[in-house]
This record gives structure tokens, sequence and C-alpha cells, in this order.
């Protein structure tokens, strides 16, 4: 399987990467090498496999839907927000999305 | 005694009971060493001089008023994946460089609530993406062994540190082999747990199906005494496992007599160097020594073990690292003109080359389209490595084979070749993909280069994997050879 500079170039854009020109170029050289090895997968007759997401096969546990009070209680916002680039009255800022 | 910095964990505890030195004095000790001797190696991110002197006298106080405790006092080195309340965890990565967590991580909890004294945060590849520690932020890490050549990845700060003394042990975190392949080219030992058996909760995510935390130490006995503040149920991890956890110190003196030890032949096959072969053949002759028999046994889908880790584990971290967005914590792009810019220059600005490529994988093999001939087949393939492993587990206790192809390699050896650099973790990934516990051991050397022995058990079976590690390391002396020379 390979891929193309401009199938780089999208989906970097899906992931919010900005990739083009000379280094999708690039980029696609060393993801195409990626993906044949990857495709060696294509080898083995999975047909009647159930894929697997977990190694335990565990399902999500889940609790009471209960509010519970954490066990030191802090200002959860003002402590979040102390680390955030941009608030502005307990809101993270960011550029102006509507004129 | 011993010079402080060669103590193990068990003689370090001893001797604080006994009022030999203090933990103040040890801890001083460490710090002494990291300021003059961590520009050489670049094992520590960050160092915490006066959260350590601090938790040191806390920790004497304890002791002199009869506080007894198996880590109460005894330092030790964070990797810089787990965050730490009001000190910096970066995550090897541009994107984390000003982030200064607001809780600890569960296994950072622990640690702290039983006594133990954290000298810093280790270096590490970004986001724990890299077999070379080539792809930190901070610069890569030299191995203690040989300054020319790479300690492994992605932990390699920590393995480095332990190696070169500048801690008696650390923590790691292990996705697709990052404990036991530094742990292996540095020449220390290092336990990846079972999937669940220690609680990914403040840990920054890579892929989180195959995420494990574990010990990285110079014994199995010290990896035992860690596991045992590391292990246990946590409601924060949805896939915390909810298993008792034994005393891992308890069985560590057991006989191995008896003990089936597996040798897969797809472990030993034309690939491997021979050097490397001979090498490992003659530890396992250590054990079979001991007791072990040892037997042939096959994991036939093993090659697709790296095929199918490199479908889900950038799928996981495309998913996963979409958090970094420049909004609530991390990097910020410098004066953004809309939403868009800002996403997409903080994301392109604050991730390094190899975690770029990672989300561009990950996000490739989820893309509609993709998804059957990729996601879904490689968690099918990963069953099948699954199904390989509890047939061999069926026949055999453990399984054994070398940690890595081969010794450390020199900075740039790989090139810029991606999937040479995987390649590295051939012998580690089926392990995370089955969720299994194992362990590298030092076992020898190859061009005076350490070479890392590797046991993989069966689910939570880490009491018999470190039971055999001890007694492996009873007969021989590889774990207690070292780099340092002062």
């Amino acid at each position: 399987m390979t891929i193309t500079p401009e199938q780089i170039a999208i989906t970097a854009g899906l992931a919010k990467l900005k990739i083009d020109g000379d280094e999708a170029i690039e980029v696609a050289k060393r993801i195409g090498a990626i993906l044949e090895l990857v495709d060696q997968m294509q080898a083995v007759d999975t047909s009647n496999v159930e894929p697997m997401a977990n190694s335990l096969d565990a399902v999500q546990r889940l609790r009471v839907d209960k509010a519970i009070k954490p066990e030191n209680p802090i200002d959860v916002r003002d402590t979040l927000q102390q680390i955030a680039p941009a608030t502005e009255d307990g809101l993270y800022l960011v550029p102006k999305v509507i004129d | 005694m011993k010079p402080l910095h060669e103590l193990t964990i068990a003689e370090i505890q001893l001797l604080l009971q006994q009022k030999q030195f203090s933990s103040r004095e040890i801890t001083g000790h460490f710090l002494d060493r990291i300021a003059q001797q961590n520009s050489i190696y670049n094992c520590y991110i960050s160092v915490d001089n006066d959260g350590a002197l601090s938790a040191a006298d806390a920790a004497d106080k304890a002791i002199a008023a009869g506080a007894n405790g198996p880590l109460l006092g005894v330092p030790f080195a964070h990797k810089d994946i787990f965050c730490t309340q009001g000190i910096k965890t970066t995550c090897g990565s541009k994107m984390l460089d000003n982030f200064i967590p607001p809780y600890d991580a569960t296994v950072v909890a622990k640690m702290k609530a039983d006594g133990a004294v954290m000298l810093g945060k280790t270096n590490m590849d970004e986001f724990a993406m890299g077999s070379s520690n080539e792809t930190s932020y901070f610069g890569p890490v030299k191995n203690p062994w040989d300054i020319e050549t790479v300690p492994g990845g992605s932990s390699g700060g920590s393995a480095a540190a332990v190696a070169a003394r500048l801690a008696p042990a650390a923590t790691g975190t292990d996705t697709g082999g990052s404990i036991r392949q530094p742990a292996a080219l540095c020449g220390i030992t290092g336990l990846k747990p079972t999937y669940g058996r220690v609680s990914r909760y403040g840990m920054i995510a890579f892929a989180s199906s195959l995420d494990q935390a574990g010990p990285m130490t110079r014994t199995a006995e010290d990896a035992a005494i860690l596991l045992n503040s590391m292990s246990g149920f946590d409601a924060k991890d949805s896939t915390c496992t909810d298993i008792a956890v034994p005393d891992y110190t308890a069985t560590l003196n057991q006989p191995i007599k008896g003990l089936k030890i597996g040798i897969p032949k797809e472990y030993f096959d034309e690939r491997l160097d021979a050097t490397m072969a001979t090498t490992v053949q003659a530890a396992l002759a250590e054990l079979e020594k001991l007791g072990a028999i040892l037997v042939d046994i096959e994991l036939p889908n093993s090659a697709l073990s790296v095929p199918a880790y490199y479908v889900i584990a950038p799928a996981e971290a495309s998913s996963n690292l979409s958090r970094f967005d420049g909004v609530r914590y991390g990097y910020r792009c410098d004066n953004p003109k809309d939403l868009e810019d800002l996403y997409t220059r903080t994301r392109t600005e604050g991730f390094g080359e190899e975690v770029k490529r990672r989300i561009l994988v990950g996000a490739y093999a989820l893309s509609a389209g993709y998804y059957d001939a990729y996601y879904r087949k490689a968690q099918q393939v990963r069953r099948l490595i699954k199904q390989d492993f509890v047939s061999a587990f069926e026949k055999v206790d453990i399984i054994a084979g070398p940690t890595s192809p081969s010794p450390a390699f020199k900075f740039g050896e790989k090139g810029d070749d991606p999937v040479a650099m995987y390649l590295e973790d051939i012998y580690t990934i089926a392990v995370n993909l089955a969720g299994l516990p194992a362990m590298s051991l030092p076992a020898g050397t190859m061009n005076n280069m350490p070479v890392g022995l590797q046991l993989v058990g069966n689910y939570f079976a880490e009491q018999q994997l470190l039971n055999t590690a001890h007694q492996f390391q009873t007969v021989t002396d590889w774990h207690q050879q070292s780099p340092v020379t002062e």
C-alpha cells in the first residue's frame, strides 16, 4: 500500500497538523515504508477471528451513577485553570470563532 | 560498606533501619552525583532538590519514631511520564515543557505514601515513542556503558540513571518494550507487569490498551519491592484489575526445580545475531542448572506482532494525543489568527517528527475506507498472537528469549528509517499485545555491552517471574556489573 503526498496532507489536516509541499513528499515515503510493514498482516487469514481490543477481554467497569465528592476537595476550576494558556472569568480563552 | 550509590533498595532499607546513615545523607549523596554527572548522561529532565531533601527529612523523622517500610527514606526517580503535583511533567515533549500537573498519578501517590524519596524526573522518548531516546525534545540520553551509544527507549533516562548509579531505582512505562529494551541495553533489571496490574491514572497516555508501568532496578529483589508499592486496584483507572496483590518478595527464594521454560523457535531463528544467540543460550543453561527444564515451543504468529502493533499503537495514540490542542494546558502557539490556526500551529510546533508520524499513521488507519483493512485486521491478528501465548502456557510456565536483537547501537545508526527502529522491539511487542507480564535481566555481554534475557510469564504470574529472575541472580553476577568507575 502506498500513500501519496496529497493523502498525507489531507490526513494531517484531519489530525490538525500541517504537513505539505516537500515535507509531505518526504513523510509519504516514510509512512509508505511503515504501511508496507503493516501490510504483512494481510497474508494471514483472520476471517473467523473476533477482533480483540483488550488483552484480558475485559469490559468497561461502571460505577453507580451518583455524584461523588473528592477526598480532598479543591477548587477544581481554579486549580485546573492556573495552568491554562489563557483564561478569563473562569472560562478558557480562544481566538474569536464568530465575528 | 560499599559506596552509597552501589547499594540496592533492599540494602538501603536495612542500613537506614540500622541508622548506618540517614535518608538525608543518601538522598544528598545522589543529588550530588546528579549535579556532577547528569550533564554527561542527560538522564534527568528535572531534579527536585528541595522536595527530595524535605521528603528525606520526613522519612528520617518517621524512622526515628520507629516507623519501618521497604521504601521509607529510599531515593528513586520517576519517568517524566507520571504526573507529579507541582513538579514539571514533560513526557519528553515541547508540548508539555511548561506543564505542572495539579495532581499526582496513582503510582506517584502510592510511592509517596510508602515514604519513597523522589530525586527527579527522567528523560524519555517524546510521548514514549521511540527505542533509542533520540526523539526526546530535551536531547538524547547517553548509555553509561558507552556514551557513544543509545540507552534504548522509551524509558532510557530511567535505565541510564540506574546504570550510572544516579538513582538506586526508577519507574518506567512499557507500551511495546519501553521498560525491557532500555533495561537490556543498560544492563539493569526491568519488569513490565500484566496489563491492569498497575494503575494508569496520571500516566500520560500513549496507547491505552498497551501501556503499563513497572519498576526498573538493579535486582529482581528490588523490582519486587517496587512492584509491591506500585500495584493494586484503582477506581480511577477503568482498566485496572481488582485482583489482590501478593507480596512479591515472599516467594523470591523458592527453588525453581522443575520449572518449565519455553524457548520459542521464532526468537532464535536465522535473524538473531549468532553471538547474541550464544549469550542468551548460556543464560538459559544457568537456569537449567537450577533445575529448570527447557522446552521447545512455537509462537507462529510472532512475526505479525510488529505490523499489528504499528496499527494499534498509532491508532490509539492519534486519539489520545488529540487532547493537546493549546487550550487547557501545555504549549500554545504565538498569535493564532483563528481557532483552526491555534489548533494546527500548536500541534505542528509542539510535537516532534516521530510523534507526528505516528499520529498520521493512526489517523490514516482509522479513516473511512481503511478501518477494516488496518484497525480491525490488527485487532484480529492481536487475538491470534494472544492465542499463541495461551497455547504455549498450557505446556510451559515461563517463556524465555532475547530482549532485543542487538546490544546498544550508536546514535544515528538507524538513520531516519522508522521501520529499522521499530524492529528493535521485535521480541518485546507481542507481550504488550497479549497483555502479559515480562522482565529483562542482565544476562551477559556482547562487545562489552550488556545483553538482556527476557522472561515472559502467564497473566498475573509476576511472582513466578520475579522468583525465577531472583534465582538466576543468585547464581550469576551480570546484574552486579557496573559501568561506573566513580
